[in-house]
């Protein structure tokens, strides 16, 4: 059936006489549209043209329309263009493609460079004001859904709590253990080669201990958190958004802040000093072994002096930042699932945003505690 | 007349598809003619669109052969990547919602043709004004899209490549009558421009009665009852007569039955 489309074109005198046959079909595409723009140039000189249809064995919209254009561009060079021998299964689909395309949609109106920018900067600071007000805005639901449960402990969904809990606690910790031993082991590490040159190698354990407690076992375990359960919370509520199941349990009367958002983040902020701490051990375990392998500073020695360098004080420092990260991750994670819109792309670029925004937070809020911390000589 | 094979769209012969041990589909058999307007109804839940899944090569079967268009279909990428041979319109509309609504119409035609971009953005506004949209509806996103606007669009989707056979799978659920009376009307105009065989899987009764050429019934796992309208209503077959004489059907009934 199908054959190779062909196009002839006959000038005879004032006459162009097009002969298009063969199939005129969406498969053979390239083929015709390399005809057709062949013959462009031809239509604009001939002063009368005249389609044979008689040859064409196949006919889809493409090629209608092909043949269509072609006699509409001898029109508008206010040529004469008569169609003639269309197979009697193509008359209604001609008759339908003379009738499209014929009104151009409007062209957007040209923006001024300058204002295009000054419009994109305004709307920049409105949507920066608008995160801040969504943050403040679930920060303060979030608020009232803590006293209602205040009020009435048994409105605390312990169900949802302690799933959530499993999630991103129980689950967290062999990821969070090997991270964090890796890190505590890298960081002694490099402590033990640059220290020996100046022969303070034994400080590395001052500098481990420190570091891990005071900074780094709650930051990385932090920014992990954000990646791995904001990020989820944030999928799980945009979907829900979307499949208008927040609405729906709005309409049941229940508030979905005290149902979906609070048991996730007390889950959070219960799981984060857990893992912090877990994780800061896993880390000062990693140091301790490569002080042990790397360095010949026997777990005895590691452990005295561990003991004379840091305090209560330090792990102190490390673990009350916790909650509040928790709380930051939780927010944001959660708002950003509420703005998730009707399509895909909106919820990968909602759960996209609460990450980066929410270890943002967290490196910002950690750089606020320094400097508090560092005030009341903590 | 034709030879047999020419004059079918889809041929189906002793189909067998379930899952695990739940038969769905059993030793059904259907021919589909070219050219005509096809409506399945089934009970919900009956194997309806497993069976319109199954002849599109989405699901596998556990015997049996299928024939579209003269070639056989199995369920491998080589049946699934012939674009080309069919449209389809999923019930939800399944449109790409990064995508705008041109860019939706020239996916197909991206993916399967080599065409320049002035060409392909002609070919797709044709196809949003066959199918009753205005040129500028092409720069939305589904996301604004209403229910009615979803269906046409994923309709002209459907028939980017111009596909000699479209499957429509609840094309009128969701819509108002007005809005589902004016999808009818313009499945039945491209059927005619375009010379398409459609198979329809629908349980708009308005729509069986006024667009399709025939109605299969589905029930059991098999083909009860097969022919146009008329032939149906009058059916000996419990299903088919609790179908189309139960109580909701009774008020659409034309008089003569």
């Amino acid at each position: 059936m199908a054959t190779a489309p062909l196009l002839t074109a006959t000038p005879s005198g004032d006459t162009l006489e097009l002969r298009p046959g063969g199939s005129w079909t969406a498969a053979n595409a390239a083929t015709l549209e390399r005809l057709s723009n062949d013959v462009a140039p031809q239509l604009d000189r001939a002063g009368v043209v005249k389609v044979d249809m008689a040859e064409v064995r196949e006919l889809d919209t493409l090629g209608a329309w092909l043949l269509e254009k072609m006699s509409r561009r001898a029109a508008s060079a206010g040529h004469r263009a008569d169609v003639v021998g269309i197979a009697d299964n193509y008359t209604g689909l001609i008759e339908e493609v003379r009738q499209v395309n014929r009104r151009t949609p409007a062209a957007p109106p040209a923006r001024n460079p300058i204002v295009a920018k000054l419009d994109d900067i305004g709307r920049g600071t409105i949507g920066a004001s608008e995160d801040v007000t969504a943050f403040l805005q679930m920060l303060g639901s979030l608020c009232i859904a803590i006293l209602g449960v205040l009020r009435r402990p048994r409105s605390l969904r312990l169900t949802s709590l302690t799933y959530q809990l499993y999630r991103v606690g129980w689950q967290a910790i062999p990821i969070v253990v090997l991270i964090t031993f890796l890190i505590g082991a890298i960081i002694a590490q490099q402590g033990i080669f640059h220290f020996r040159k100046f022969g303070a190698d034994s400080y590395v354990v001052d500098m481990v201990g420190i570091l891990v407690l005071r900074e780094l076992g709650v930051l990385i375990v932090a920014i992990m958190v954000a990646g791995r359960s904001g990020s989820a919370y944030t999928a799980e509520l945009g979907s829900m958004k979307m499949r208008e199941e927040i609405d729906a349990l709005s309409t049941m009367g229940l508030d979905p802040v005290e149902v979906l958002m609070l048991p996730r983040i007390l889950a959070l902020i219960f799981a984060l000093p857990i893992l912090s701490f877990i994780g800061s051990m896993a880390a000062l375990y990693g140091g301790g072994l490569v002080a042990w392998f790397y360095g010949g500073m026997g777990p005895a020695i590691f452990i005295a002096r561990l003991h004379e360098a840091v305090s209560v004080t330090h792990f102190q420092v490390g673990i009350i930042k916790a909650p509040f990260m928790a709380l930051v991750i939780g927010i944001v994670a959660c708002s950003e699932g509420l703005r998730v819109k009707g399509s895909a792309e909106s919820l990968g670029k909602q759960t996209t945003t609460s990450v980066v925004k929410s270890i943002f937070l967290v490196i910002v809020l950690d750089g606020l505690f320094a400097v508090f911390f560092a005030s009341i000589g903590m | 007349m034709q030879e047999p094979a020419e004059q079918f769209a889809i041929r189906v012969r002793d189909l067998v598809v379930g899952f695990r041990r739940h038969v769905v589909i059993d030793h059904l058999a259907l021919d589909v003619i070219r050219g005509e307007i096809l409506g399945l109804v089934g009970a919900s839940g009956g194997g309806k669109s497993v069976l319109m899944r199954t002849i599109i090569g989405l699901i596998p079967r556990q015997g049996g052969d299928i024939e579209v268009m003269g070639s056989p279909i199995n369920h491998d990428r080589a049946t699934r990547s012939a674009a080309g041979r069919w449209g389809i319109l999923f019930q939800q509309g399944a449109l790409f919602s990064s995508l705008t609504v041109r860019q939706n119409i020239q996916f197909p035609l991206r993916e399967n043709l080599v065409l320049s971009d002035a060409l392909m953005d002609e070919i797709a506004t044709a196809k949003l004004e066959m199918v009753g949209l205005k040129p500028e509806d092409g720069d939305k996103f589904p996301s604004e899209l209403s229910g009615g606007m979803t269906k046409r669009v994923a309709l002209a989707r459907a028939l980017a490549l111009d596909p000699a056979i479209v499957f429509l799978d609840e094309p009128t659920s969701g819509l108002d009558p007005i809005a589902a009376g004016d999808f009818d009307a313009l499945i039945k105009t491209l059927q005619k421009t375009l010379g398409l065989t459609v198979f329809m899987v629908t349980h708009d009764l308005a729509s069986l009665n006024t667009v399709c050429d025939r109605v299969a019934a589905l029930a059991d796992g098999k083909i009860v009852a097969i022919g146009p309208m008329r032939e149906l209503l009058q059916s000996e077959h419990p299903w088919v007569r609790a179908y189309f004489h139960g109580k909701r059907s009774q008020m659409l009934q034309p008089r003569a039955s």
